[in-house]
C-alpha cells in the first residue's frame, strides 16, 4: 500500500508524458465511459487518441494499449476531475477538454459528424479516481510534496500520534492536530504567499520562520486554511521591534499577546465578535490565537521555564484572540471610530492589532445612564491597573459592550470624548504617587510626584467594541510595560 | 474495482525551528580577579543600581578597577553593540537581575 510518506519519496514523473493530439481519460466503473467505449476505441483507431485508464488497464476492450493510469499519475497532472474526459494537447500543453458525453461537442472537437450514432445525447461523467477523497490527498503529496522544506518525523508504528506530539514537546498542554504533509499542503492554500517566504524573525532563539512553518503550527492549533493570512499577519505585528515578543515572552508579568481582529475577513471566516466573544467556542477565535503561540514555542523556541519566565502567567497564553465588533444600531459615523481605524486602517481594510495582555477583568456598571458617570466609574477601575500608584508605566485596553456603549452614544459622546474624559479622570495630582504616600511603599520614583502624571502615555488607552448584546459589563485589559521601553500596541493589515 | 483505503498518514512534519544549535565552549574561568577590570551591567530593573553599587564599592575596595553599563530597557536583549563594547573592555561582567 502506497503511504503519503512513500509518496514523498517515491519517483515522481516531470509531467504526464504523453503525445500532443487527442487524450480520452476512462474508467470501467463509469456508465457514461462504457456508454461510449466505442466512441473512444474509433478515436483510438482513427485519431490516435490516447486512451488512459484509471482503474482497469483492460478498458475499453477494443483500444489496443491502452494507458494504464491506475497509479493516477497523468489523470493528476492532467487536472481530470470528470470521466470520460477528452482533451487535446498542443506542443505538450492541453488547449480545450470536454467533460462528460456531449454528442454535438464531440463530434466538433473530433470533427466526425457520425461519432456516435444511436446514444443519447447527452450524459454526464463521473468523478475521476484522481479527486475522489480517498485517493486525492496521496496524490497531493506525491506531487506537491516537495513544496514542503521541513523536515519529515516518522511516527513509529506503535507510537500514538497524538502522544508523539507531546513527548516531542511541541504542544501547549492541550492536543494538536498531527501536521502531515496534506494537512499542511491544504493550510498553505489559505494564502497566496510561498512556502519558503520568510514571515518574521521568530524569538526568543531569532528563527527566521517560513510561511510553511506558520502553516504548520497553524495546522497543529486546529486552524482552517482560510485562518491562515490572520495568523501570518499576527506572527509578523508580533515580531516587530515595537511589539517585543522577545521582552513579553520572557518577562515575570502574566502578559501575552492578544490578537484584535478587525474588517469583513472576521466575518468571512466565521469569528465570534458576539456572546462570550473572549471566551471559549468559536473555532477561529480560539486557533488563531493559538497559532501564535505554538510559534513562538515551536520555531522561536519560547517555552515556560525556558526563556518564558512568567510568574503566575494567564489562561490568555494559550490563546487570546478575538474581532472587534462592528459600531451598529445608532446613526454611523466617524464619531466612534473601530480601534484598528485609529491605528490608520481604513474601515473596510483587513487587520490585526496586537496588545501585550495580562488578562481580562469584570468591569460591571448597571446603574449610569449617562456617559459621566460610567466614565468615571471606568476610570476609577483603570487608575488602579495595575497598582493604583503607578503612572505611565502600563498601558490598558477596554473592550466595551454593546449596553455600555450605547450610554456613551446615545449621550452623544464620541469615542474621543471618552478618551478625553478618562485621561481627566486619571491624571494624577503631585504628591499622590510618591512612595510611601497612603501608606503604600510603591509608588514613582523621587522627582516622577512633583507635576501632575497622567495615568496612560499617549497612545497607551485602547478602546475596543465587542460582546453580547446583554450585559452592562465591560472588560479592562492591563498591559505591560509600555511604550518604547517595552510594548507598543501594533496594527498590521492582513494579506492574503 | 473500489480504491484501497490508504493506511493513516504516519508522518508529519517538524514544527520547529529545527536548529541544531552549536556547541559553545564557556569561557574559562578566572582563578582571581586580580588585575581583571571587572564589568558591571544593569539591565535597568528597578533597584539594580543599588544592587551593582554595592558592588562596585567592594570590588574597589579590594582594588579592582571596576566599568558601569546599562541595557537601554530591561525588556529587551542587549543591543549588540553593548555586549562588543563590555567584551572589549572587560575580562569578567556581573550583571543585575534585580527586580
Amino acid at each position: 500500500m502506497t503511504t503519503a510518506a512513500d509518496g514523498l519519496r517515491g519517483d515522481v514523473p516531470a509531467g504526464h508524458g504523453l503525445p500532443d493530439g487527442l487524450v480520452a481519460v476512462v474508467k470501467r466503473d463509469c456508465p457514461t465511459c462504457t456508454l461510449v467505449a466505442d466512441v473512444v476505441t474509433r478515436l483510438s483507431r482513427d485519431q490516435h487518441c490516447v486512451v488512459l485508464t484509471q482503474d482497469d488497464p483492460s478498458f475499453p476492450e477494443g483500444v489496443a494499449s491502452p494507458v494504464d493510469d491506475t497509479a493516477l499519475d497523468r489523470s493528476y497532472l492532467l487536472g481530470i476531475e470528470t470521466v470520460p474526459t477528452l482533451l487535446r494537447l498542443e506542443h505538450g500543453t492541453e488547449t480545450s477538454r470536454v467533460e462528460g458525453w456531449e454528442r454535438d461537442r464531440w463530434r466538433s472537437f473530433t470533427g466526425l459528424d457520425d461519432l456516435g450514432d444511436g446514444l443519447p445525447e447527452y450524459r454526464p461523467g463521473c468523478g475521476s479516481l484522481s479527486v475522489d477523497p480517498t485517493r486525492s490527498d496521496d496524490l497531493r503529496v506525491r506531487f506537491e510534496g516537495d513544496r514542503l522544506a521541513s523536515r519529515r518525523i516518522d511516527i513509529a508504528v506503535l507510537e500514538d500520534e497524538m502522544e508523539a506530539a507531546f513527548d516531542r514537546g511541541w504542544t501547549d498542554g492541550l492536543p494538536v492536530v498531527p501536521p502531515t504533509p496534506v494537512r499542511v499542503l491544504r493550510m498553505l492554500d489559505g494564502t497566496d504567499r510561498s512556502p519558503d517566504e520568510v514571515v518574521a524573525v521568530i524569538p526568543p532563539d531569532l528563527v527566521a520562520c517560513t510561511v510553511e512553518k506558520v502553516a504548520v503550527n497553524a495546522v497543529m492549533a486546529g486552524c482552517r486554511p482560510e485562518y491562515l493570512p490572520v495568523v501570518l499577519a499576527a506572527v509578523e505585528a508580533a515580531c516587530t521591534d515595537e511589539f517585543n515578543m522577545h521582552g513579553l515572552l520572557a518577562t515575570t508579568w502574566f502578559s501575552g499577546p492578544m490578537v484584535v481582529v478587525n474588517g469583513p475577513i472576521t466575518r468571512r471566516i466565521g469569528m465570534n465578535s458576539g456572546i462570550n466573544a473572549m471566551g471559549q467556542g468559536n473555532r477561529a477565535n480560539a486557533t488563531i490565537g493559538r497559532a501564535l503561540q505554538l510559534v513562538v514555542r515551536n520555531v522561536g523556541g519560547g517555552r515556560p521555564g525556558g526563556v518564558d519566565r512568567s510568574t503566575l502567567g494567564n489562561p490568555g497564553k494559550y490563546t487570546f484572540c478575538f474581532p472587534e465588533a462592528p459600531v451598529r444600531d445608532l446613526p454611523a459615523g466617524p464619531d466612534w471610530p473601530a480601534q484598528a481605524t485609529e491605528m490608520g486602517i481604513g474601515p473596510d481594510e483587513d487587520s490585526v492589532t496586537l496588545f501585550a495582555a495580562d488578562g481580562v477583568r469584570g468591569f460591571v456598571d448597571q446603574l449610569s445612564r449617562e456617559p459621566e458617570s460610567l466614565a468615571r466609574g471606568l476610570a476609577a477601575v483603570l487608575q488602579a491597573m495595575p497598582h493604583p500608584k503607578l503612572a505611565l508605566a502600563f498601558d490598558a485596553a477596554v473592550v466595551l459592550s454593546p449596553e455600555h456603549l450605547r450610554v456613551f452614544r446615545e449621550g452623544g459622546w464620541t469615542k474621543q470624548d471618552l478618551r478625553d474624559r478618562i485621561t481627566g479622570l486619571t491624571t494624577f495630582r503631585p504628591g499622590e504617587l510618591t512612595r510611601g504616600a497612603g501608606g503604600m511603599a510603591e509608588g514613582m520614583p523621587d522627582g516622577f510626584d512633583t507635576v501632575e502624571l497622567p495615568k496612560f502615555r499617549d497612545g497607551g488607552l485602547l478602546v475596543f467594541h465587542a460582546g453580547g448584546g446583554a450585559g452592562l459589563f465591560s472588560a479592562v485589559i492591563g498591559g505591560w510595560a509600555s511604550g518604547a521601553m517595552g510594548s507598543q500596541p501594533v496594527t498590521r493589515r492582513i494579506g492574503t | 474495482m473500489t480504491p484501497e483505503r490508504p493506511a493513516p498518514a504516519r508522518t508529519v512534519l517538524d514544527p520547529t525551528g529545527e536548529l541544531s544549535p552549536d556547541a559553545h565552549e564557556r569561557t574559562p574561568r578566572p582563578t582571581t580577579l586580580d588585575g581583571l577590570t571587572v564589568g558591571l551591567l544593569d539591565i535597568t530593573k528597578a533597584r539594580g543600581d543599588v544592587f551593582l553599587d554595592q558592588l562596585d564599592r567592594r570590588l574597589q575596595e579590594r582594588g579592582l578597577s571596576t566599568r558601569r553599563y546599562s541595557k537601554p530597557t530591561f525588556t529587551k536583549p542587549a543591543p549588540l553593540d553593548l555586549r562588543q563594547e563590555i567584551s572589549e573592555q572587560c575580562h569578567v561582567v556581573i550583571e543585575a537581575l534585580a527586580d
